[in-house]
């Protein structure tokens, strides 16, 4: 049986969906969370030449990739709600916009944490830093623009063409090592492979699902909460079980 | 104790309390805030239909 997946684009059946699918990120989220510490703190052996305070690549390596793959998947989302004037794609877009934000704050705070054991700095006018910041003021600058305009169709517009103009940020953000001579590491996860511990890299991957469930359940959490807000004239919001309680 | 030579004396404290522990907040912060923006969010628009409806 072929299931209608243009069904599930419309707020209507996608606000019941969203709420029956977050326990199944988050749970599973919590537990890859916990299997990813353990991995990284108790089984990954210690780096040789960066000692304990390579551990902070377990959370910064994810925050940093979470971080441009949200934007992508925000821009993509603002992109077909501007093309097709979809509602759940704009609504969506809204969602991720925080989350994204946060894993780019994440992403900077901890690899300023991780250079001044390393650089004897917590901060330097990287082409890796600085775009990676660029980036966390892509996001602020699109989650302002839209609350700045009240009408929330306007306001998906404008935010749209921010994001989508942005886009082109990540894979500058991605490349800057190359481009340019850096401070910063090159790519410790490439297609050709990675000379890391495999003890190492199971902490990395753990902890890079367990970013991807918890930023999937936290941003259907939020949609429901935008689909919510601006559905709230309509019937079917009226006879949803948790407003008519 | 200057900061420097703390951090290298207790590297993994250092890693816990100023990554995972600022990490972890983050996202109490965050899920904290979207349950009370769905809480509040249900009750607006649980008034709005009350004062449709009356």
């Amino acid at each position: 049986m072929a299931i209608n997946w243009f069904k599930y684009s419309a707020p209507t059946t996608f606000y019941g969906l969203a709420g029956k699918l977050i326990p199944w990120f988050a749970i599973p989220a919590a537990i890859l969370f916990a299997v990813g510490l353990y991995i990284g703190f108790a089984v990954a052996p210690m780096d040789a030449q960066q000692g304990e305070f390579y551990r902070i690549i377990f959370i910064h390596v994810p925050a940093s990739m979470l971080s441009m793959f949200l934007y992508m998947v925000m821009a993509g989302y603002a992109a077909l709600g501007l093309i097709f004037n979809t509602r759940l794609s704009s609504m969506m877009a809204s969602a991720v916009a925080p989350t994204g934000a946060l894993f780019a704050f994440i992403s900077l705070w901890t690899g300023a944490l991780w250079g001044k054991p390393m650089w004897g700095a917590w901060w330097v006018w990287d082409a890796r830093m600085t775009s990676e910041l660029i980036l966390l003021f892509l996001y602020l600058g699109f989650i302002a623009l839209h609350a700045s305009i009240d009408d929330p169709r306007r306001a998906d517009r404008a935010s749209a063409l921010l994001a989508i103009v942005g886009s082109v940020n990540v894979p500058i953000i991605y490349f800057s090592v190359k481009w340019w001579n850096t401070l910063h590491q090159g790519s410790t996860i490439k297609f050709s492979g990675t000379s890391m511990h495999i003890a190492m890299q199971q902490a990395m991957f753990t902890m890079l699902a367990a970013c991807w469930l918890y930023a999937i359940a936290v941003t259907l959490a939020r949609v429901r909460s935008i689909i919510l807000e601006r559905e709230r004239h309509t019937k079917w919001i009226a006879e949803l079980a948790e407003v008519r309680s | 104790m200057s900061l420097d030579i703390w951090m290298r004396e207790n590297p993994l404290t250092y890693v816990w309390i100023g990554s995972y522990a600022v990490a972890m907040l983050v996202f109490v912060i965050e899920i904290a805030m979207v349950r009370h923006k769905r809480t509040l969010t249900l009750q607006q628009v649980r008034l709005i239909h009350q004062a449709e409806e009356e």
